[in-house]
């Protein structure tokens, strides 16, 4: 029970002091509206296109919306030395890390709404399978998450963990099946897209949106899964042999 | 007399090195449940690894830890509900008020909302800070600073209180407040382990202390024992006008019976083990045309050991660590 006590204080402390500043908020608003916009311009194919440009942005959404806001929760907490006094305290890493991301798990999952409820005004979705969407979407923001976790345990700085999170962000947009086929890729390209985790995350959103999924869906959750556990437990071995040396 | 059951903290053969530099070196120490313990020592002797290696923010590279009787060597976070750190910054949220601050670090321990709110209260209480307790804690003071950090370090009643350079870049007054609340602490039965480079708040404070050196620890004792050896000694402290002219050597020659060190420029220290005669001294600086503006005799302290033992002047460890920019 204590120790759930501290994880809730930590996600509740959190959210007040980051998610909820106003930056983040036009972040999270701002950001995926951009996207769907600039998309659906692009794409020049009228409202039918919308449902296949769909995907691409919620994930786009979820992605930037999770990396960014764990290079402030994680990195900068432990520049200024504030992430000790949780250190301390008497609770399992592996807790206190899922205190420090579950803010931005649920910060994806809300960003991943904002495009939805924008196109639910355009476009008929009764053909959109929830029971798919809803578990895709929980998913790719863990995924996400842990990946935004990932970096800023890697980095010392706030700025170093926003460059790093655009090495691995803006690949991403491309190769991942979001807005061009991977068919479409050229043939040396095609596996460096299977080692990125929103490429099974964008299928399941495809096959939940439209039904253009190209994977089995449980292949695509079990690898999407285990990306999470993998990139978790990475982040946990990095703290523990960068932070506590 | 020591049994396992009344140590708090029990270190033996601790080591760490960080790349070619060996930051503590087999390192052994005792601290007896309610002991008030001091660990001395200039910069870079290895105070804050230590300390670190003892919280669990360190992996030693050898020995062992027991805190409370917890073998923290084999269970590096098993003994932090027994322990209160208090670091030499302090590290609690800018953004939040100085009540929320209590209030989240009460609920790192688990304590329930009544009892958080209750004791972070309390606590701005104690330590004078209910005026400001709706205030954002990046808006406080150092001094405030210090305070709450030391108040957020024991919100939970810790056995064990880690206190870091608690002094270190706050005015008089603060420090002078903060020593007390300190001696309150250890009358109240917490165990306390302080590192200050302020030898004078040592002396006043600690039970025992111990002087680290190079990551050794190269004098462990109470300070009674400490100054007893010197404690006969008499010493004369002359403060002179002109800071430029050191004339110990010439002092020296022409009163062979006594001991001349210059600590500091303008200011000459006289020892003897007989009592010191002070008007043929300021006679012969006059001589030297030497304007002496102050001339007194101290008693030996915990500094003169200090400095007889590591041969570091305790003024200029002060000044270092001041000048190194630790912020409150």
């Amino acid at each position: 029970m204590k120790r759930w006590i501290a994880f809730w204080n930590i996600l509740v402390k959190d959210f007040r002091t980051y998610y909820l500043k106003p930056p983040n908020i036009s972040w999270g608003l701002i950001f995926p509206l951009a996207w769907t916009g600039m998309f659906f311009i692009r794409s020049g194919r009228g409202l039918e296109s919308l449902s296949s440009i769909l995907p691409g942005v919620i994930a786009l959404s979820i992605l930037f919306g999770t990396t960014s806001l764990l290079a402030v929760t994680v990195t900068f907490e432990k520049k200024n030395r504030s992430f000790e006094r949780l250190l301390l305290a008497p609770i399992p890493l592996e807790l206190l890390m899922l205190a420090k991301t579950s803010g931005a798990i649920l910060f994806g999952v809300v960003n991943a709404f904002v495009p939805i409820i924008m196109a639910a005004f355009l476009v008929d979705l009764s053909q959109v399978n929830w029971l798919l969407f809803i578990p895709a979407v929980v998913l790719i923001s863990i995924a996400s998450t842990f990946l935004g976790l990932f970096i800023a345990v890697a980095v010392s700085e706030v700025f170093e963990a926003q460059t790093f999170s655009n090495f691995f962000r803006f690949p991403m947009i491309f190769l991942c099946g979001l807005f061009f086929p991977l068919s479409a890729l050229p043939f040396f390209l095609k596996p460096l897209a299977y080692v990125l985790p929103l490429t099974y995350g964008a299928d399941l959103l495809h096959g939940a949106i439209h039904g253009g999924n190209i994977m089995a869906f449980p292949l695509d959750l079990i690898i999407l899964a285990l990306f999470c556990i993998g990139l978790f437990m990475a982040s946990l071995r990095n703290i523990k042999r960068r932070w506590i040396v | 007399m020591k049994t396992e059951n009344n140590i708090a903290i029990k270190v033996q053969g601790l080591a760490k090195r960080f790349g070619d530099v060996q930051a503590v070196a087999a390192v052994d120490f005792e601290v007896s449940s309610g002991e008030l313990f001091g660990f001395l020592g200039p910069n870079g002797a290895g105070k804050t690894t230590t300390i670190n290696m003892l919280t669990g923010l360190a992996r030693p590279d050898a020995g062992t830890i027991h805190l409370g009787g917890i073998d923290c060597t084999r269970k590096p976070r098993g003994a932090q509900h027994l322990i209160g750190v208090v670091p030499d910054e302090s590290n609690l949220y800018p953004e939040l008020s100085g009540y929320d601050n209590l209030c989240f670090c009460a609920a790192l321990y688990g304590l329930s909302k009544a009892e958080r709110q209750a004791r972070a209260k309390e606590l701005l209480e104690v330590f004078d800070l209910t005026k400001a307790a709706k205030r954002k804690f990046g808006g406080y003071s150092k001094g405030m600073k210090r305070r709450l950090t030391i108040a957020a370090g024991i919100i939970h009643r810790p056995k064990i209180l880690f206190l870091d350079e608690p002094t270190t870049g706050i005015d008089v007054a603060s420090a002078r407040q903060l020593r007390q609340l300190i001696k309150e602490l250890h009358k109240n039965g917490t165990t306390i382990f302080l590192t200050t480079h302020y030898i004078d708040e040592a002396e006043r404070l600690c039970d025992r202390v111990a002087f680290i050196m190079d990551g050794r620890i190269v004098k462990v004792d109470n300070v009674t024992n400490l100054v007893e050896p010197i404690r006969a000694q008499h010493v004369l402290q002359i403060s002179c006008a002109d800071t430029a002219k050191n004339l110990t050597e010439e002092l020296a020659k022409e009163f062979p019976g006594l001991t001349f060190t210059s600590p500091q420029p303008g200011l000459i220290r006289v020892e003897s083990d007989a009592a010191i005669y002070i008007g043929a001294l300021i006679r012969s600086l006059e001589n030297h045309r030497i304007d002496v503006t102050e001339a007194r005799k101290v008693k030996p302290s915990l500094e003169d050991v200090f400095v007889q033992i590591t041969g570091i002047n305790a003024d200029i460890m002060r000044k270092e660590r001041e000048k190194s920019g630790v912020k409150a």
